[in-house]
């Protein structure tokens, strides 16, 4: 059943009473229609009514625009973290998605898998953030679903959120566009989100003053673009972090890439983390962080345009891309000494030797 | 970082290297006939690599890679009798993120794992008496492995549950020593090594006077080494510096952390916990005597080995390398890991063929994953 | 092998079990310190620097030492400043290269 649905039938008002979801939020009757009322819809805000979003927008109509279509799902442990949550994450993840691609976004759906037992206070905070990371990124939650399932079928909450956008006519932002002598520049410093959940998680009983940087690119990516219409590419740095980024772009483009160690943003407490569990930053996951290529004369205008962007304040040359070793990412050492930057192979895990 | 940062000054580092060319030269090594230095320890191996010094030094330099991997030299035989515990009913099994994927006969702990184990990933034996603690009806086992650095902190943990009395607490002990197989290699006749750095963080607990054999008994230079870029190139001048000199000693360049005499509490905590066992395998080496560690009688409850009936040998002899396989010649210095055929074919990290490519330590994987042979081919 | 990090003894946690917390470039974790306890009282390990490996303080660190080696390594790098201040001005008296002249 639909968010819309739910609400077509549960006019405003419906409160929820429970503190716990429990089996009978997911059975289609009015304890479901209560949760969607009073814990989705009511922070969501859809404007339609019925069993579906009806989307209109005038950039959807202007000639040689395309729509940019994306869908990811999110799990996280733990649900809420320093810096956000999974709801926070699910909206920005999309978003940044549709973003780095040169999209506008526009318009998310969200569904969420709920394991009975889940505290509804729990559910109405991740809804709130979602709510608030919406406004942020000027995109709106239009359409939904929720299902329940027994104990032990999910950790807590899964959420998935599909975004749509339009990419405006001319605009062609695409890794195969990099071509060697363009620069590498990121919106700031790296492994703050993978760090911080690390030291979230309790495993590894590490206490730090790390935030997720989880937040949108949206506003980043249109001043970059405003003033580089030619920005070649943009990546945003998740799972795998940085060195997947660059190895995909690598790959796609067949360049190959060179980065300074010396030039990598990274957080002290970050680097402690890493330090401390034998971690590589440049495989920590990151939310709100992207690596873009630039042709070499826009360089100081895409800078000043990230810097000028909260997202952006840190914005920072890391490397560029080179002819030499295509598909091949290389990190200069801080002594000179070179070394290649591989994806990751399966998880990175904590060592002690 | 304090005491790290400062250890990794490219100015300083151009120096040593300078010193290091010309000293290399004064020798007359040469790329052709190179001067075989082995780091014992893959935490080196590690830094070498990550720190790109394996291309920075001369050609007259080659790095041989020691058995210093205590995940590599893990052999498959245990990695199945630990899965076998993780198996019981009731078991929780703790263990380092090194060990999840280095692979059985059967599976690796990461595929128990999957298939339903409850096996948790710890920093620290700490972590696991605490599970243990908050656990009573479960049976709290700790996969205990590791060189003489981390040998002690499983002996802290036996004690402090004898001391607290936890009846569900054990160990799987699979400490190694470093002597041993040091020992093991140059009696090698075909082994040619011209120095060795040290361990630094096995001396911190050891001391340095373990080495003595090496200087006084086969005549090769050893420094103990720190971690950091500096601390290693700095080693490797002072092995230069012994050989031009035609000297043999023990030094110790890591002497803000190494005390000559160890750490006597860590010493007589292990000595209290833990007895010689008669011979252990090491993974590419084969059977080394007095090279591995079990628990005391004393401590016999502490002692999954006892408690399971799992011992060391349990699963019958060792277990055949995979064809094909040449661990024990690069841990020997035979040859090149990209001299193994398996090499970045059959063997790659994704799917370890052998020891060495199990562990980002591993001389093999360290080869694969910074290595300079892909990038000189694709250049 | 055996990874082992710097880091500063900020607290005793519990005397009885011989735990500290120690911080590690802003990260804190609690370490078992029974290795490096000696005869001291356990407070006055606050302020101690240790190589913490496994959740274990290890080893204290020695100051002396440290700045000892430090002192030999600085000098590596002044030296080393010296040849590139000299390549420099050499560089620079070669002026009258055909490069440059263009």
């Amino acid at each position: 059943m639909t968010l819309q649905s739910g609400l077509a039938t549960a006019r405003a008002g419906r409160k929820l009473k429970a503190d716990t979801i429990t089996l009978a939020h997911g059975g289609g009757g009015k304890a479901m229609r209560d949760l969607i009322e009073d814990v989705f819809t009511s922070v969501f805000e859809p404007a339609d009514m019925e069993d579906q979003a009806r989307l209109t927008d005038a950039a959807l109509r202007e000639d040689g625009a395309t729509l940019a279509f994306t869908t990811d799902s999110f799990v996280v442990d733990p649900i809420e973290f320093p810096g956000g949550d999974i709801g926070k994450i699910a909206v920005c993840g999309t978003v940044n998605d549709l973003a780095v691609g040169g999209a506008k976004p526009l318009w998310l759906s969200a569904a969420f898998i709920i394991e009975e037992g889940v505290e509804i206070s729990l559910l109405r905070r991740v809804v709130a953030s979602m709510r608030a990371a919406a406004d942020e990124a000027g995109v709106r939650i239009v359409t939904g679903d929720t299902k329940v399932v027994g104990r032990g079928s999910a950790d807590k909450l899964f959420v998935t959120t599909s975004g749509v956008g339009v990419i405006p006519a001319g605009r062609d932002l695409a890794a195969r566009n990099v071509r060697p002598g363009d620069v590498a520049i990121v919106n700031g410093v790296l492994g703050d989100h993978g760090a911080a959940i690390l030291a979230a998680r309790g495993d590894m009983a590490l206490s730090a003053e790390i935030e997720s940087d989880c937040r949108p690119l949206n506003a980043l990516m249109e001043a970059v673009i405003a003033v580089a219409p030619d920005v070649r590419c943009a990546r945003d740095a998740t799972r795998g972090g940085l060195a997947s980024a660059l190895n995909e772009i690598a790959d796609a483009a067949g360049i190959g890439i060179e980065i300074d160690e010396a030039g990598i943003p990274l957080r002290a407490e970050v680097k402690g983390v890493c330090e401390i569990l034998g971690l590589d930053p440049l495989y920590l996951a990151n939310e709100g962080t992207l690596v873009l290529f630039a042709p070499p004369e826009k360089v100081d205008a895409v800078l000043a345009a990230m810097r000028s962007t909260p997202a952006g304040r840190d914005a920072t040359i890391i490397g560029k891309a080179v002819d030499s070793h295509p598909r091949i990412v290389v990190m200069q050492t801080l002594f000179g000494g070179g070394r290649i930057v591989d994806m990751l192979v399966g998880e990175q895990l904590p060592r002690i030797c | 970082m304090k005491y790290a940062d400062e250890f990794r000054d490219p100015v300083a580092a151009r120096g040593l290297l300078a010193k290091i060319e010309a000293i290399t030269d004064a020798i007359g090594a040469t790329a052709d006939k190179p001067l075989h230095i082995m780091e014992i320890c893959g935490g080196h191996t590690h830094a070498i690599f990550r720190y790109g010094l394996d291309k920075l030094t001369p050609p007259g330099i080659e790095f041989i890679h020691g058995p210093g991997c205590p995940v590599c030299v893990l052999p498959m035989s245990r990695v199945d009798e630990c899965v076998q515990i993780a198996e019981q009913p009731g078991v929780i099994l703790c263990t380092f993120g090194d060990a999840m994927r280095v692979p059985g006969t059967r599976k690796s702990l990461m595929q128990a794992k999957a298939d339903g184990c409850d096996i948790r990933m710890v920093y620290s034996p700490l972590d696991a008496l605490e599970l243990a603690r908050r656990n009573p009806a479960r049976e709290v086992v700790f996969f205990g492995l590791g060189f003489e650095t981390t040998t002690p902190s499983t002996a802290f943990s036996i004690q402090q549950a004898a001391s607290e009395g936890l009846e569900n607490f054990t160990v799987f002990c699979n400490h190694i020593t470093v002597p041993p197989p040091i020992k093991a290699l140059l009696d090698d006749p075909e082994m040619r090594l011209d120095g060795f750095v040290g361990p630094g963080h096995v001396s911190m607990v050891i001391g340095v006077r373990p080495y003595d054999f090496i200087a006084r008994d086969y005549g090769k230079p050893i420094v103990v080494a720190g971690f950091e870029p500096l601390d290693l190139l700095q080693s490797v001048l002072m092995v230069l510096e012994q050989i031009r000199d035609g000297r043999a000693e023990v030094e110790n360049q890591y002497a803000r952390v190494v005390p000559d005499e160890g750490n006597p509490a860590s010493i007589a905590a292990c000595d209290d916990v833990y007895e010689k066992r008669d011979r252990f395998e090491w993974r590419g080496l084969g059977e080394i005597d007095a090279s591995g560690l079990k628990i005391r009688e004393k401590y016999a409850a502490f002692d999954a080995e006892r408690k399971f009936g799992i011992g060391y040998g349990a699963s019958g002899r060792s277990v055949e390398e995979p064809e094909g396989c040449r661990c024990g010649d690069v841990m020997t210095g035979r040859i090149k890991p990209l001299q193994c055929p398996q090499f970045g074919a059959g063997c790659t990290p994704e799917t370890p063929l052998g020891a060495l490519m199990v562990s980002s330590e591993g001389a093999c994987a360290a080869y694969y994953q910074y290595g300079g042979a892909r990038l000189e081919a694709a250049q | 092998m055996c990874l082992g990090i710097p880091g500063l003894i900020v607290e005793i946690s519990d005397a009885d079990r011989k735990l500290a917390v120690v911080d590690v470039s802003g990260v804190r974790r609690e370490v078992n310190v029974a290795p490096i306890i000696e005869d001291d009282a356990m407070e006055d390990l606050v302020g101690v620097w240790t190589l913490v490996h496994v959740g274990f303080a290890m080893s204290r660190i020695d100051e002396e030492e440290a700045a000892k080696t430090l002192e030999v390594l600085r000098m590596f790098g002044e030296a080393q400043e010296e040849i590139d201040a000299m390549m420099a001005s050499e560089a620079m008296l070669a002026g009258d290269t055909p490069e440059a002249a263009e």
